[in-house]
């Protein structure tokens, strides 16, 4: 269902009033995981804002991000389909489960039944059938965490970003999470930018690790 | 519509500031220049000074002037020090809960309803005399005390006092979080401090700087009222505002001139009130620093923490009690003194309201829901402009101070059209609209009640949009969500209450216009609010009665509803409840 193109980084270099946080250079394969790891206050994130899109004007940055032949840095955020996990799930209060899921769903599928169907489909996926119409917050930590993956998951997205995205989590449900989305994102041949300041997660993710901001 | 062509969020913070500051400035010259003789209408076509040679000859000049100056300043620092005196020594506690639930209805109901109760209380024939008399004070018919209309102006600081309290409790209840307030109380109480000295210590500079437009504004509402000042303040002489707007409508029409002179006497008199308060500032802070230097515990502020609750307390009992006696008085038949209840109930005080109000509560509702929704509007347009200016990182915003600077100009423009005395840009503002055809139109009173609600309405609704967690947008971003796709299902919706409530605001803000309603109005559209002002000189207490609470019922329905719908719509989304 995704491209499985490798996601190229060429020269990127992301700077705050002339002092360079990041430089950064890499090829990451669909299904597999780069980490970069920091110390909060590093400017780890505004590497994935950069990719993603959203990089707040006072930073200046340098270099080309592209999936494949598509070269991400020349489209606007929404074109660019850069998956995001967040630490916390960020489930969208006002709308259901289902709905939460179906938003995500990608324009070209028009009828509202069958983005329904996916959502339900996807709900079914990771156990959480007959959810559906709940409200979000009554969910546990585990299962918002499995509907947020599913909402990305469906959007079709060229690659995934994660923010620190077991951080929040405790530590039985944190290996239970990390393995899921790791699986489900090589299963459908994502590459990923892991940003962390866990070990244990650069660990389990097996990928190449970049550092940022040790001193 | 938010969305679609960049170019509607682009050109919104011109059109904001362009209706914000143009109408004031028109406003200006328009009075300005009568001021100085010059008004072709009424063929003044020579600059001349007589007009403020004139007024300095008018009698009782200086008595006016001196009210509205000490009406202005008392109210204004009364506000202010029981504001933050409670806060500083109720912060957390039962009663800072219990006023700020009351918060809501306590701003909805308008100046002019207040100060209607307020008289309804406190006069020589009012509730709280029926209610010890003849028991306590032997009086069986009304005593012969100037209470309202009283010449120390005490019966209109009072009702000032009475409003300006819940708008200054609002703003305050915006800054707090912001100035670090929580964990300073409690650093200061762990170092010895008392609970009001860990306050002004440690939050007050931070917390005063952010609310001080809004005191300024507070001050110069207060120094130029005029409905308020018609029902409550002094009559011998008026204060000034009242005097200006007598001039304004006199029939003969070369009192205009002396008007506008006036208006412009008016905004030197605003002038000096500020210079006088940034005096009072410089005395507090020296008063303050001697305290601090000294290492004054402060530990023994029961008296002051009681009176503070005490003034509060009153406030909020001042404002409710009013709409009950308004309520007691809409139904009262037969009402001798000394009665504390009517002996019969009677309808016919609505019967005779109703029968006039269809029009002005029409136009009532018309011009505030459509200033509001404009409002609304131009600031989520604002808003959105400024966001997309500024596209947010994940996580919190590292811009600089540049950035707080702008916003902080921008804040002061928002803040113009309150700062100014209303009379003074008015008068113009009537003349251009008497020029451009717009006056006694629904189109040029909506316009002129634009400019005091749109200020209210972005102060209500900016920090909500700016506080909203912007990682909600960049996870849109990602799902592949277009911008206005994000804003429409994702942001418009989670921040429908607070869209809602800035909604209610600004309709209240409109339905509360006094001077802009008449003298963009003419006379000839009215709203319940001049109508009511209009009213109370005739001295009918029972139409009286039916009109302030149609008055404070208005914005009250408008609060209710934006409370109620969100909660109805997401009945069952525990993550939008707060």
């Amino acid at each position: 269902m995704a491209d499985r193109s490798a996601l190229i980084l060429e020269d990127i270099s992301i700077r705050l009033h002339g002092r360079r946080l990041i430089a950064l250079a890499g090829r990451v394969e669909p299904g597999t995981v780069l980490t970069v790891m920091g110390p909060s206050g590093s400017g780890k994130s505004t590497l994935l804002a950069f990719i993603g899109g959203f990089l707040d004007p006072v930073f200046s940055a340098q270099g080309r991000v592209s999936s494949g032949a598509v070269v991400l840095t020349d489209l606007p955020a929404e074109e660019r389909r850069a998956g995001i996990l967040f630490q916390d799930p960020l489930l969208f209060p006002h709308l259901s489960v289902a709905d939460n899921i179906a938003i995500a769903v990608p324009g070209a599928v028009r009828s509202p039944r069958q983005r329904r169907q996916m959502a339900m489909a996807a709900l079914e996926r990771v156990g959480l059938a007959g959810f559906g119409k709940r409200d979000p917050e009554t969910l546990s930590g585990g299962q918002k965490a499995r509907v947020a993956l599913q909402r990305v998951l469906v959007s079709e997205p060229r690659l995934l970003l994660l923010d620190e995205p077991f951080s929040k989590l405790d530590a039985t449900l944190r290996d239970q999470v990390r393995e899921m989305v790791f699986a489900e994102a090589r299963t459908a041949g994502l590459p990923m930018i892991l940003v962390t300041h866990d070990a244990a997660d650069a660990v389990a993710a097996g990928g190449p690790v970049h550092n940022v901001g040790a001193e | 519509m938010l969305a679609r062509g960049g170019w509607l969020t682009r050109a919104a913070p011109a059109a904001t500031v362009l209706l914000l500051i143009g109408p004031v400035i028109c406003g200006f010259l328009g009075t300005l220049l009568p001021a100085f003789g010059f008004l072709p209408g009424l063929g003044g076509k020579a600059v001349t000074l007589d007009h403020f040679r004139a007024l300095f000859e008018v009698p009782g000049l200086a008595g006016s002037v001196g009210h509205s100056l000490l009406t202005g300043l008392a109210s204004t620092l009364a506000s202010l020090l029981i504001t933050g005196i409670f806060i500083a020594s109720h912060f957390g506690t039962r009663a800072f809960a219990v006023i700020r639930r009351l918060i809501a209805p306590l701003l909805a109901v308008p100046h002019a309803a207040a100060a209607f109760g307020l008289a309804f209380l406190i006069a020589p024939s009012g509730l709280l005399l029926r209610l010890v008399s003849p028991s306590l004070t032997g009086f069986e018919r009304p005593p012969d005390f100037l209470i309202v209309h009283d010449p120390l102006g005490l019966a209109m600081i009072a009702g000032l006092i009475a409003k300006e309290i819940p708008f200054l409790f609002l703003i305050s209840l915006a800054v707090l979080p912001q100035s670090r307030s929580e964990p300073a109380l409690r650093l200061g109480r762990s170092l010895g401090y008392g609970r009001v000295a860990s306050f002004v210590f440690l939050v007050w500079p931070s917390y005063y700087r952010q609310i001080r437009l809004a005191v300024l504004a507070v001050l110069a509402y207060a120094t130029s009222v005029v409905d308020v000042a018609l029902i409550l303040g002094p009559q011998l002489p008026p204060t000034l505002p009242v005097r200006l707007l007598d001039w304004m409508n006199d029939p003969d029409l070369t009192r205009r001139y002396l008007a506008s002179a006036g208006a412009i006497l008016q905004l030197a008199v605003g002038g000096l009130a500020i210079l006088v308060w940034f005096g009072l500032e410089r005395v507090g802070a020296i008063l303050v620093t001697a305290l601090r230097a000294r290492g004054q515990r402060c530990r023994k502020d029961g008296v002051v923490r009681s009176l503070s609750l005490a003034g509060m307390g009153l406030a909020a009992a001042t404002v409710l009690a009013s709409i009950v006696v308004l309520g007691i008085w809409s139904v009262a038949g037969l009402w001798p003194f000394p009665e504390a209840f009517p002996q019969t109930l009677s309808w016919s005080g609505w019967q005779r309201a109703l029968a006039q109000m269809c029009s002005p509560l029409t136009t009532t509702l018309i011009v505030a829901i459509i200033a509001a929704l404009i409002s609304v509007v131009l600031t989520l347009l604002c808003l959105e402009n400024e966001f997309r200016d500024g596209q947010g990182d994940l996580r919190h915003s590292t811009a600089g101070s540049q950035r707080e600077s702008r916003s902080n100009k921008a804040l002061l423009i928002l803040y113009l059209p309150l700062i100014v005395p209303q009379i003074s840009f008015l008068f113009g503002m009537q003349y251009v609209a008497i020029l451009s055809g717009l006056d006694a139109t629904f189109a040029g009173l909506t316009l002129a009640h634009l400019v005091f609600v749109l200020p209210y309405v972005f102060l209500s609704l900016s920090d909500p949009w700016r506080g909203f967690d912007r990682r909600f947008d960049t996870l849109a971003a990602g799902l592949g969500m277009s911008r206005q796709r994000a804003l429409w299902r994702i942001r418009l919706p989670m921040l429908s209450r607070a869209i809602l409530t800035a909604f209610a605001v600004g309709f209240a803000v409109s339905v509360g216009q006094y001077l802009p309603t008449v003298l963009i109005g003419a006379g000839r559209l009215t709203t319940i609010t001049s109508e009511a002002v209009a009213l109370s000189s005739g001295g009918n207490r029972r139409v009286v009665g039916v009109y302030g609470l149609v008055q404070s019922g208005l914005p009250f329905l408008a609060f209710a509803i934006a409370i109620a719908l969100p909660v109805l719509l997401f009945r069952n989304r525990r993550g939008l409840r707060v």
